[in-house]
């Protein structure tokens, strides 16, 4: 009989697996096309009262239980008030918030919410206190200065960041992430908010413009990759040093067990 | 070839049958034997004997690495400028157009840049100085385990331990030469563990740069020792090396036919000469193919040297790293003030536990000829199995080192397999303190072990996996002897037995022997010695006696 109508029932578990398919299809993709255009319409902060509701809904469901229903802060999680639209466009955004669990620091991940969702979220955040804004799109283009950029890094992020952005380690587990495939957008407002352990940078510290370049420089060192050859890592010495003993005397012991054994 | 020249010498006036003979060729030697008399050099050099065994091919691997390093490195000289003088960057990579740097960084941008095949020639020269050293180490640790360092190769392993350190600076000098961000970061850890000397460290930083760190001085001194001082001293003993392997004829692993007084391999001319020549280019073809497609030292990432920002995962190239853990690992607030100085230990005992392990290596031979009291002069390697203590000295030092250099690592280990880095430094401090002590008794007890087991092989035989069955039900495996190759690589060690305290004529004992007959008794307490001729038939005997015993249903 159990068996009979497990039968019966038998399509549904399948399609409901074609269902999740196609919905993660639709909204990956849909993702994926409005990522790179949409914080431009993350920008239409003048937001409607209807999407600080819809955002209200969304904090009060996903971030209240940390943040505090008026972001007031709990022990959990740091109160919100003042952070402004682009530290939750950047939380959010990048999937550190919502945190899966409290450890040394959030962790990066696939984003929880759509970028609609984000924007409804923020728009929430920043109608609560003023705080910082999300950036103006003619900041992100990276058409800078690439050595002005270069040289800020190298002073102002390289000793976390490590200079070709390949990230570095903090005390107790936290980290300087790594700096390709980051949005321009969130390079922006990582440096304007400070997330995690990162200082703040204001903008009478690095102007708009600084930002920018820096911006330009990250992206000329990721689209322009190394004309050494493979860049193992951009991790410095350490990784060349394992490469030599591994592959490069490894490659060479190979060599010398293949002249000798020709002997026998 | 070397008979016809030798025909030439017996009959000095009759050239014709020569000519006759050999042609173009044998006119040639000839000429060259007349001016040079060189054919006794190539008589006794081409007839020189060389074992065969991949071991052996490390130093060469060393030495030919060298080489291209010096071809490439003599290109490169053509085009650097070991000069400290401001310039404004505008070569071809975009974002460092316009910034202030010294002509060593713009000329070494240069050369990777608008240098037609520059970047791939610096690139061949920084891997193949890695590999050049590391080789070396390789090198050393064959010499060491396989006991080749004893007499009469002491003078020698102390040549070749000089060659290392020397390595090691060349490195260090010529990774300083770019003054990129990075070299320049190595630079200042340098001066500050010059600096935390007592006394005399702050002297010393200031002759050393010419000044106030960093100064303009020091690329030029630098690129004086890398290009001049250093490579004529390295090129000098790498001379002194090899006649010396020469005088002493190299050594070889115990097998059928291979005595003390012997060599067993092949001669140079023709066997070896072409094996080495292929075998340089084999080296240089690894090195070219590792030039060309894998960065080394972006400097162009690192920027101009500038002495405040210092980049995250800043490292010294592989063969520093060991001094670099080595200040990782002391842990804080070991520094205090006394009599108006600062006596900062955190840096005095990293280099003092540095020096005093470089310099352990170096008089190791003489520790180990002193401690068993052997005069004699030793061609055949050891197994490392047959030598338990000197074996397990060795895995302690090994451990050692790995823990220093693993900890120069430690940052990347945090960020790469998401752990704590305080964590990651403890653990490598337990490591770099305990580490040791457990290599040498798991070491030692391992080969022992494996002794005991080659002593049980040769007695009774490897256990061949045939299972039979006796009339009786009784189920045996069936042992079979070793043959009688291996039977001379199991069987060829000797064991030392611990020195007896005796007092000497003067009917005394002194200190010195006291701590002899100790260290004596502690390298070889525990032995196993390799049968006797008697054991060896008897257990043989035994062997036969059972299959008598177990009859023909056997078979």
């Amino acid at each position: 009989m159990a068996r009979k109508s497990r039968k019966a029932n038998r399509r549904h578990p399948l399609a409901t697996v074609v269902l999740i398919a196609i919905g993660l299809v639709v909204t990956g993709g849909g993702y994926a096309l409005l990522s790179s255009t949409t914080t431009a319409t993350a920008d239409t902060n003048a937001s409607s009262q209807e999407t600080i509701d819809e955002g209200k809904k969304l904090f009060a469901a996903n971030c209240a239980t940390c943040h505090g229903m008026s972001l007031e802060g709990t022990d959990d999680g740091p109160s919100l008030i003042g952070v402004g639209a682009a530290a939750v466009n950047f939380q959010v955004g990048t999937g550190r918030m919502p945190m899966a669990m409290q450890g040394p620091q959030a962790m990066q991940k696939p984003p929880q919410f759509t970028d609609e969702q984000t924007a409804a979220m923020a728009a929430y955040v920043a109608s609560i206190s003023p705080g910082p804004a999300i950036p103006d799109e003619k900041y992100l283009q990276a058409d800078g200065d690439a050595t002005n950029g270069g040289e800020l890094f190298r002073i102002n992020c390289a000793m976390c960041h490590n200079v070709a952005g390949a990230g570095g380690a903090l005390t107790e587990g936290k980290f300087a992430p790594e700096l390709k495939g980051v949005l321009p957008t969130h390079i922006f407002e990582a440096m304007l908010t400070g997330p995690q352990n990162m200082p703040v940078f204001n903008d009478d510290n690095l102007t708009p413009e600084d930002k920018r370049d820096i911006i330009t420089y990250l992206k000329y060192i990721e689209n322009n990759p190394s004309p050494g050859g493979f860049e193992l890592g951009s991790l410095g010495p350490v990784a060349e040093g394992l490469f030599v003993w591994i592959f490069g005397l490894g490659a060479v012991i190979a060599l010398m067990v293949w002249l000798t054994a020709k002997s026998n | 070839m070397t008979s016809t020249i030798e025909r030439a010498d017996a009959h000095p006036e009759a050239p014709v049958p020569v000519r006759k003979s050999g042609g173009f060729t044998a006119a040639a030697a000839n000429y060259i034997e007349d001016r040079t008399s060189i054919s006794g050099v190539v008589k006794e050099f081409g007839r020189k004997i060389f074992p065969d065994h991949w071991s052996f091919m490390l130093g060469e691997v060393a030495l030919y690495s060298f080489i291209v390093i010096i071809l490439t490195g003599s290109f490169l000289t053509f085009f650097f400028q070991a000069s400290m003088v401001e310039t404004v960057y505008d070569g071809s990579f975009v974002p460092l157009k316009g910034v202030e740097m010294s002509s060593a960084m713009e000329s070494t941008l240069h050369i990777s840049f608008d240098l037609r095949g520059g970047l791939l020639i610096r690139q061949i020269h920084h891997w193949a100085a890695l590999l050049f050293i590391a080789a070396i180490g390789l090198h050393m640790l064959r010499v060491f385990f396989t006991g080749a360092f004893r007499k009469p190769r002491e003078l020698n392993w102390v040549i070749g331990f000089l060659l290392f350190v020397l390595a090691m600076a060349e490195g260090f000098t010529g990774y300083s030469l770019p003054d990129d961000l990075l070299s320049g970061n190595g630079l200042r850890i340098i001066d500050g563990l010059i600096k935390g000397l007592p006394f005399v460290g702050t002297w010393i930083s200031f002759l050393l740069f010419g000044g106030e760190f960093p100064g303009t001085d020091i690329v030029g001194r630098f690129y004086t020792l890398h290009i001049l001082l250093l490579p004529a001293l390295v090129v000098a003993f790498i001379a002194l090396h090899l006649v010396f392997v020469v005088v002493h004829k190299h050594t070889q692993f115990a097998g059928a036919g291979r005595t003390e007084k012997n060599v067993i391999g092949y001669p140079i001319l023709p066997v070896y000469a072409a094996k080495a020549g292929g075998f340089f280019f084999l080296v240089f073809g690894v090195i070219a193919l590792m030039a060309a497609f894998f960065t080394i030292n972006p400097i162009w990432n690192y920027g101009p040297y500038d002495p405040s920002p210092v980049s995250a995962g800043t490292q010294p190239d592989w063969y520093i790293g060991f001094a670099d853990g080595a200040l990782r690992l002391i842990p804080p607030g070991w520094e205090f003030v006394w009599l108006d100085h600062t006596w900062s230990f955190n840096i005095i005992v990293p280099v003092v536990a540095l020096l005093a392990l470089l310099g352990a290596v170096a008089v190791y031979p003489f520790v180990e000829g002193w401690v068993t009291g052997d005069k004699r002069e030793h061609h055949i390697l050891d197994r490392p199995r047959n030598a338990p203590t000197r074996t397990a000295i060795g895995a302690a030092g090994v451990t050692f080192y790995a823990a220093l250099w693993a900890a120069a690592s430690s940052d990347i280990m945090a960020t790469h397999f998401q752990l704590s880095i305080e964590g990651v430094i403890h653990v490598v401090q337990a490591w770099a303190v305990l580490g040791p002590f457990l290599a040498y008794f798991i070491t030692k007890r391992v080969c022992i072990g494996l002794m005991k087991k080659d002593h049980e092989i040769l007695l009774h035989g490897y256990e061949s996996g045939r299972i039979v069955r006796l009339p009786g039900g009784e189920y045996i495996e069936v042992h079979e002897p070793v043959d009688e190759y291996e039977r001379w690589k199991l069987l060829d060690y000797e064991v030392y037995q611990p020195i007896m305290l005796r007092p000497n004529a003067e009917g005394k004992i002194t200190a010195g022997m006291r701590l002899r007959a100790r260290m004596s008794n502690w390298f070889f307490e525990d032995r196993i010695a390799p049968p006797t001729r008697e054991q060896l038939e008897a257990g043989h005997g035994h062997e036969t006696h059972g299959e008598i015993e177990k009859g023909p249903g056997l078979v």
